[in-house]
């Protein structure tokens, strides 16, 4: 569409602003976490790394950091695992009972996060998984589930099922064509999914907030409950650390894959 | 047509191996009634059964005017996150399909960062812009205006869910969007439109279906939105998440909590339900290229 | 490829074969001989049976009731990975994540070949189809003709005794898809396999095949030679769909020495007679109809007509004449004859002996595309 020079203008404006409306709140958390002072006041005062000290050596940060990793790394594993057996079964299905199904599957991402939070916490509280690490990964497994889905759905739409055909012509059976051309296939929906539901998992709050408890924090309960306590910047210090985290992982993801493609050609 | 007819051949596998497909999906489906189904019945059973059986605790929710409010409070609140979303997701996710390949890896880039830290130190990152003390007010005092008060008010909620929920409200929009046959732009044009004209009669119609989904994704999740009102607002901005906490962990009403639970799963899915024929739009095959 | 000791391939047969899928019957009773080593091609429209019919030998689609033996020894029930025949489909289907390399090993490895072994063989069938140099791309990166050519090394690669191919030409262009015919003959003859190449292109399954087998709806209408599927077609739907021809339809008259049909008034006649109750139609091809100014015909059998379309070929001119009763005949004049121009008034002739009389088949005109 043409546009008149103004409206070029404008537009520029008006996108700028909205972009640093979304990436600056992401960035704010670092000058904080050098702060000289405990306080979240802005502009900060001094330098100092004293937050990032307290990180590591405040049990309660790094205990809750670790248990974290711990159950987001169970419940990628798990989550994918079902998820991709899921996706599997509704990719063979006929297509209405695999619709209803998927929809079916796919709830966790609409229930408003409180009135699950309270639901599985009264099961917990009989079942007495509040606050035990099955608790957790059984809550949050059902949360990921759903990227998991997404994510290898999406793969599976696009594999060409005739490539099987062709395996079994060669004298493939079922196992081997799922392992040597299915599965090789599908493999980046996997990972992705994998990667989803370890980030859903490790930033999963609302229902965590509810079947925690003093022996099994995760970190997000964690810096809740530090924010909502005092203004302590190890919070601006764990966010610093967690976007560098973020941005190495991407980042190194993002120049192996431009390798391997530069690789293919 | 000669092709290899899978189709054929899998219809047939079908018969044979029907309980297959459906044993992958067990796993899940059993976790799924353990832990989803399950502990949403159980709360339906709750708001129904204490202290005793009986409709009391929705006659009670429904009763006060002090719920109902919040209730108000909370679609209000939506309403205006939602509007908030379109009117900024809307020429961002248009100048997104404008523009060159590595402006727009840019303008990606900016949509995503904000998925790369924690929702929780997001919401933090408010509290560290919005408050009294905080960047936008000591901006605005150097630049010397008097400061605003926004932490604790509703438009801080607003301004702090919006940021959190733009990138929904985008993306679907940018899918459609990058989906319209520019060319039938030209066409209006070649028969007389001014741009404007053009824009609203041909450009508008065509892109709304993203709107109508992002709307709708917005819209839904703001509803259950627990942890930015939480932080950056005050008594007078309470959510109905909120109060549903409040009820059960404070209270220990579980009834009472459990009702207003059910109101807000009851309110999402009928939501749901509503959007569904929208979102299947009829212009679904025309206008695409 | 170790040839195999008699160098031949399995033969193949299919007794009474019939495919159902509800009241549908994609397959209706259909028997056929395949000789070891044969070049065998199953023609016929879409929809006719003939990919079924390859699914069916292949084992990915069962068959509802019948015999189906490969080198006499029946398959049914035995799952397609343990059928040891190669197929080439119309898609290619090689594995975009493997190599060339990998994707011909892939039927070896399976069959826990030596790597020496393996690599040996790998090299030999990619250089039958003249692929040699390329076992280290990617499948994405190669042309259809090329990947298709792959696809061949990797479906000949474990010395199948039987190969099947499903229109593999099908999504190529004309040039490629006319030198690829000649390496996929070249290619025949050096292996010695059974091949069973489908195909809706008669042109193509002239070219190729030993015999050929015709199918419309569900059966086989004629297995032949192509020149006897021509010259001898035993139904009208052969007839049509096998080169061009033209159908004269009228009223019949049959006495002890013939049948005569009156076109519009005009009457012509075949020296014999139809078996049963279906009303008799002429078939002529182009080339033994001959084409004459009004007046200049000789013989019984005459058709005055219009020249409704004339195409010059190079080695001739062909003719489309619009007869009495408004059908059209077709009409192959050789580059020596007279030039009619469109409109002008003809009249054709032929020889009684050359009219072949077939059954009349509704069918036989709406199943051409």
């Amino acid at each position: 569409m043409e546009m008149k020079p103004l409206t070029r203008i404008v537009l520029g404006l008006v996108c700028l602003l909205v972009a640093i409306w979304l990436v600056a709140p992401t960035l704010v958390v670092v000058p904080m976490s050098f702060n000289g002072n405990k306080s979240l006041s802005f502009p900060p005062q001094g330098f100092s790394w004293q937050w990032y000290e307290n990180f590591v050596t405040n049990p309660e940060w790094s205990t809750s950091f670790l248990n974290s990793l711990k159950v987001a790394s169970i419940v990628a594993v798990l989550a994918t695992v079902l998820g991709t057996l899921a996706a599997f079964g509704l990719d063979r299905m006929k297509a209405r009972p695999a619709n209803l199904l998927r929809m079916l599957m796919l709830t966790p991402m609409v229930v408003p996060g409180v009135v699950l939070a309270i639901g599985i916490y009264a099961v917990y509280l009989d079942a007495q998984l509040v606050g035990t690490l099955p608790g957790f990964v059984l809550a949050h497994t059902i949360l990921a589930l759903p990227f998991v889905l997404i994510a290898v759905s999406a793969n599976l739409e696009v594999f060409d099922r005739r490539l099987e055909t062709a395996a079994a012509s060669l004298g493939a059976g079922a196992l081997t064509t799922f392992r040597t051309v299915t599965l090789p296939l599908i493999l980046p929906g996997i990972l992705s999914g994998l990667l989803f539901a370890f980030a859903t998992s490790f930033d999963e709050i609302i229902v965590s907030l509810f079947i925690t408890n003093p022996y099994l924090k995760t970190l997000p309960v964690q810096i809740f409950s530090s924010i909502t306590r005092d203004a302590d910047p190890t919070v601006a210090a764990v966010g610093t650390i967690l976007l560098c985290a973020t941005t190495i992982l991407i980042g190194g993801g993002m120049l192996l894959l431009g390798r391997e493609r530069k690789g293919r050609l | 047509m000669s092709a290899f007819e899978p189709t054929i051949q899998t219809a047939e596998k079908r018969a044979v191996w029907a309980w297959r497909p459906f044993a992958l999906t067990l796993p899940a489906l059993v976790l799924l009634a353990a832990v989803i189904g399950y502990p949403l019945l159980t709360i339906v059973l709750r708001s129904l059964s204490e202290p005793a059986w009986g409709v009391q605790n929705y006659a009670w929710f429904f009763g006060a005017p002090v719920n109902l409010a919040v209730l108000q409070r909370t679609f209000s609140i939506s309403a205006w996150v939602t509007l908030v979303c379109v009117v900024c997701a809307y020429p961002y996710a248009y100048l997104m399909t404008a523009v060159g390949p590595r402006m727009r890896l840019i303008l990606v880039l900016c949509v995503l960062i904000p998925f790369w830290v924690s929702g929780v130190v997001r919401t933090l990152s408010w509290v560290i812009l919005l408050q009294d003390s905080g960047v936008i007010n000591s901006l605005l005092r150097s630049a010397g205006f008097a400061g605003i008060r926004l932490i604790r008010t509703q438009t801080g909620v607003v301004i702090g869910m919006a940021q959190v929920l733009l990138p929904f409200m985008i993306l679907p929009l940018y899918s459609v969007m990058k989906g319209i046959d520019l060319r039938l732009v030209q066409a209006a044009r070649s028969l007389g439109a001014r741009p404007s004209r053009a824009f609203l009669t041909v450009y508008l119609p065509l892109s709304l279906p993203g709107v109508y989904a992002g709307a709708i994704i917005v819209f839904i999740l703001a509803l259950g939105f627990y942890i930015t009102p939480a932080l950056l607002g005050g008594p007078r901005s309470t959510m109905l998440s909120t109060l549903v906490q409040t009820q059960v962990l404070s209270l220990l009403q579980w009834g009472r909590g459990g009702a207003m639970g059910v109101v807000l799963l009851v309110t999402t899915f009928l939501l749901l339900a509503l959007a569904a024929p929208v979102m299947r739009s009829r212009h679904r095959e025309a206008g695409r290229r | 490829m170790n040839p195999r000791p008699d160098n031949r391939g399995a033969a193949i047969d299919l007794e009474s074969v019939t495919k159902a899928y509800g009241a549908f019957k994609a397959l209706d009773g259909v028997s056929l001989r395949i000789e070891p080593g044969e070049f065998m091609t199953l023609l016929g429209p879409s929809g006719s049976g003939k990919t079924t019919t390859l699914n069916v030998i292949a084992g990915f689609t069962d068959v509802s009731s019948g015999k189906l033996l490969v080198g006499g020894q029946s398959v049914v029930g035995v799952p397609a990975h343990k059928r040891n025949i190669g197929v080439v489909f119309q898609h290619y289907a090689l594995f975009p994540h493997m190599t060339v390399g990998r994707n011909v090993a892939y039927p070896l490895t399976l069959r826990g070949v030596g790597q020496d072994d393996r690599k040996r063989r790998v090299a030999k069938a990619l250089d039958m189809v003249k692929m040699g140099d390329f076992a280290h791309r990617y499948p994405s990166e190669l042309s259809g003709g090329q990947q298709q050519r792959v696809a061949l090394a990797r479906a000949i690669v474990f010395d199948p005794p039987l190969l099947l191919m499903d229109e593999p030409l099908g999504a190529l262009d004309k040039k490629l898809r006319e030198w690829l015919q000649l390496e996929i003959k070249r290619i025949h003859r050096e292996l010695g396999t059974t091949f069973v190449y489908v195909t809706h292109d008669q042109e193509e399954a002239l070219v190729l095949s030993d015999r050929i087998a015709v199918f419309n709806r569900g059966r086989i209408e004629q297995v032949g030679t192509g020149r006897q599927l021509y010259d001898e077609p035993a139904t009208l739907f052969v007839g049509r769909f096998i080169g061009d021809s033209t159908v004269l339809r009228g009223e019949t008259r049959s006495d002890g020495t013939g049948t005569a049909l009156n076109i519009a008034g005009e009457t012509v006649a075949a020296p014999r007679r139809l078996a049963g109750e279906a009303s008799p139609v002429i078939l002529l091809r182009p080339e033994k109809l001959a084409i004459r100014r009004p007046g200049q015909a000789d013989g019984k059998n005459r058709l005055s007509g219009t020249i409704a379309e004339a195409i010059y070929l190079g080695s001739g001119s062909k003719y489309e004449v619009k007869l009495g009763d408004g059908s059209t005949a077709i009409v192959r004049s050789p580059l020596t004859g007279e030039n009619f121009g469109l409109g002008e008034k003809v009249e054709l002739c032929f020889d009684g002996a050359d009219a072949k009389l077939l059954a009349d088949d509704s069918t036989a005109d709406t199943t051409l595309t």
